[in-house]
């Protein structure tokens, strides 16, 4: 009842939502790094949207579907194919016992959100499955999936139907799928809204006009903790130290080499660094799938009209869960909706 | 009153705020942090979701689709700054619970502390001077965060302060208690690191299977005590 690893490619990891409530502790949230595909990927196999998934980062994953499952993949796409046959993404599969997912080759996208009915099933560690490696609590062991890992999943939990009688192909897709125009607009080189931080007038003048106004490549050294950006170098009035306080996914902080770093989801609890700018909740997704080597660009917004966005996606997720829900029931896989 | 002085609430995104209750770092200003702290984790508004308290502020984190918020506002931030007002008021800078103190059994110098000699001569001090002053003290815990369980310490004596070292260690045991400037700590979960290690404590400062999973948290009170191998040994056998 499960999933082996065959190979774990550049990073996979088990998240849910994340780890609320013990910020205080010094113990990070964690979660996605998208999570619009998270959280989609889990209704489209009748998950609650909260259910612990396997987050693909890059291409080069590899896994052994120990039983028959329906799977959703959503996010970033590498090129998935069971037994050699391409995968739809963004819509329920009914996956043959024994077959085999490969991702073989990024397309688009910088992570793919694999989620499978009933859910990934390990220990929840404080409230939450999410790995944290540094602490070496949740997910997998506390730790990135590995070669030959026993991923098991939730039997009682799957709340589809099976299809029958079973076919002879790898696998069975339903004909619809979450529409693109419903799905965030992942872009190579997106533009990414922002509301100005609280330090931002501790920035001189040419630093907070190159913020707006230049290119930001995403360097390699990027990862789940922060992306750390290169472009201009942005400059106090004059240095001064800052007192550490909360941040959050989204912050972006620049310290004394004059280079930002926007928070992701692996981010401390809290920060020293002057905050020049927030990223807007609403085009965080579009950020967690831009890739190391592309460049973006900040444009600001206000903090209402930021608040407006996050309230409109918000709404319209709601009704995506809504619709695939029943388009699920139409087709006879799911029996009740919540 | 100067202006960074001031209290002040600014958002943090969609979903948090900081509120800031000063400007400048010290023990009486951090009882008015716990205080607002223990104020809203006691008495929380509809879509509150957590508090992480520091030296200055409290980021406080929301679900703002929960909030109760009334048909004429349209801001959300402004509706939770103003929540927000409210808890503020008459918080006194004074503690408003019996501090507490948290004894940490230290085994000092060693292999357990392997940097204690540097320390010592650093400060042309004795071994014995080191530790006395390091475990006369009582410290603030100001924060909790860098790593989980990891306490942010007010008050070194600055006469046992020390530089990093020039090039850090991969792996710093759990327990490590460290001095870096004019601070010190103690490593909750083995991470690199280049603080001067002076001894090790048997208690797990992180403790995920608990709750709460931290030993310390944000407004309470350690002193370090010195104790010998063997105690180090039997405390430590008693925690497992």
């Amino acid at each position: 009842m499960s999933i082996t690893v065959i190979k774990p490619g550049l990073m996979a990891t088990i998240q849910d939502l994340g780890r609320s409530g013990y910020g205080k502790y010094g113990i990070i949230v964690s979660g996605p790094m998208d999570r619009f595909a998270h959280r989609t990927a889990n209704w489209l196999v009748g998950n609650g949207e909260g259910d612990a998934l396997i987050e693909v980062t890059w291409s080069g994953m590899s896994v052994h579907m120990e039983r028959e499952m329906w799977v959703a993949l959503t996010g970033g796409d590498f090129s998935p194919q069971l037994d050699g046959v391409p995968v739809p993404m963004w819509r329920p599969v009914f996956v043959r016992r024994g077959s085999t997912l490969t991702f073989t080759g990024p397309k688009s996208g910088c992570r793919t959100y694999l989620a499978v009915a009933g859910g990934i099933d390990v220990p929840e560690v404080l409230g939450s499955r999410s790995t944290y490696i540094r602490a070496g609590i949740g997910g997998m062991k506390g730790r990135a999936l590995r070669k030959g890992d026993i991923i098991p999943v939730g039997t009682g939990k799957g709340r589809l139907r099976h299809p029958s009688p079973r076919g002879t192909q790898p696998f069975d897709a339903v004909r619809w799928a979450v529409p693109a125009s419903e799905r965030p607009a992942y872009h190579e080189h997106p533009c990414i809204r922002i509301v100005r931080g609280p330090q931002f007038g501790d920035f001189d003048e040419g630093s907070q006009l190159a913020l707006l106004q230049h290119d930001f490549r995403i360097t390699p050294q990027s990862d789940r903790m922060g992306y750390r950006l290169e472009g201009p170098r942005l400059q106090l009035h004059r240095p001064q130290e800052y007192i550490s306080e909360g941040v959050t996914i989204g912050t972006v902080q620049v310290p004394s080499d004059g280079l930002p770093i926007v928070l992701m989801a692996d981010r401390q609890t809290l920060g020293g660094y002057p905050k020049i700018a927030q990223v807007a909740g609403a085009d965080l997704p579009v950020l967690a799938q831009t890739r190391p080597g592309s460049t973006l660009r900040f444009k600001e917004i206000g903090q209402t009209e930021a608040e407006q966005l996050w309230m409109e996606q918000g709404i319209r997720l709601r009704q995506l869960a809504r619709m695939i829900a029943l388009k699920l029931k139409e087709d006879g896989w799911l029996d009740r909706m919540d | 009153m100067n202006r960074s002085e001031a209290r002040r609430v600014v958002p943090l995104g969609e979903s948090a705020v900081v509120v800031h209750l000063g400007g400048t770092v010290s023990e009486d200003l951090h009882h008015k942090v716990q205080a607002l702290t223990r104020r809203m984790e006691a008495n929380p508004f509809q879509g509150f979701v957590e508090c992480v308290p520091a030296f200055t502020t409290v980021t406080v984190f929301y679900d703002p689709f929960e909030l109760d918020l009334p048909l004429h506002e349209t801001g959300r931030f402004d509706y939770v700054r103003s929540l927000l007002e409210t808890y503020m008021a008459d918080i006194q800078e004074m503690p408003d619970a019996e501090p507490v103190v948290i004894d940490i059994p230290v085994c000092y110098g060693g292999g357990f502390g392997p940097d204690l000699e540097e320390v010592a001569s650093i400060n042309n001090l004795a071994i014995e001077d080191v530790v006395r002053i390091h475990s006369a003290q009582t410290y603030l815990v100001y924060a909790v965060g860098f790593a989980p369980g990891f306490p942010y310490l007010g008050g070194l004596d600055e006469r046992i302060a020390a530089p990093r070292k020039q090039s850090p260690r991969l792996a710093i045991p759990a327990g490590s208690v460290g001095i870096a400037g004019t601070q010190t700590g103690i490593y909750p979960v083995e991470t690199p690191g280049g603080w001067q290690i002076i001894g090790r404590t048997p208690l797990p400062l992180f403790r995920p299977d608990q709750d709460p999973p931290a030993l310390l948290r944000g407004g309470e009170y350690i002193r370090f005590r010195q104790i010998n191998a063997a105690e180090y040994e039997r405390i430590k056998g008693a925690q497992s």
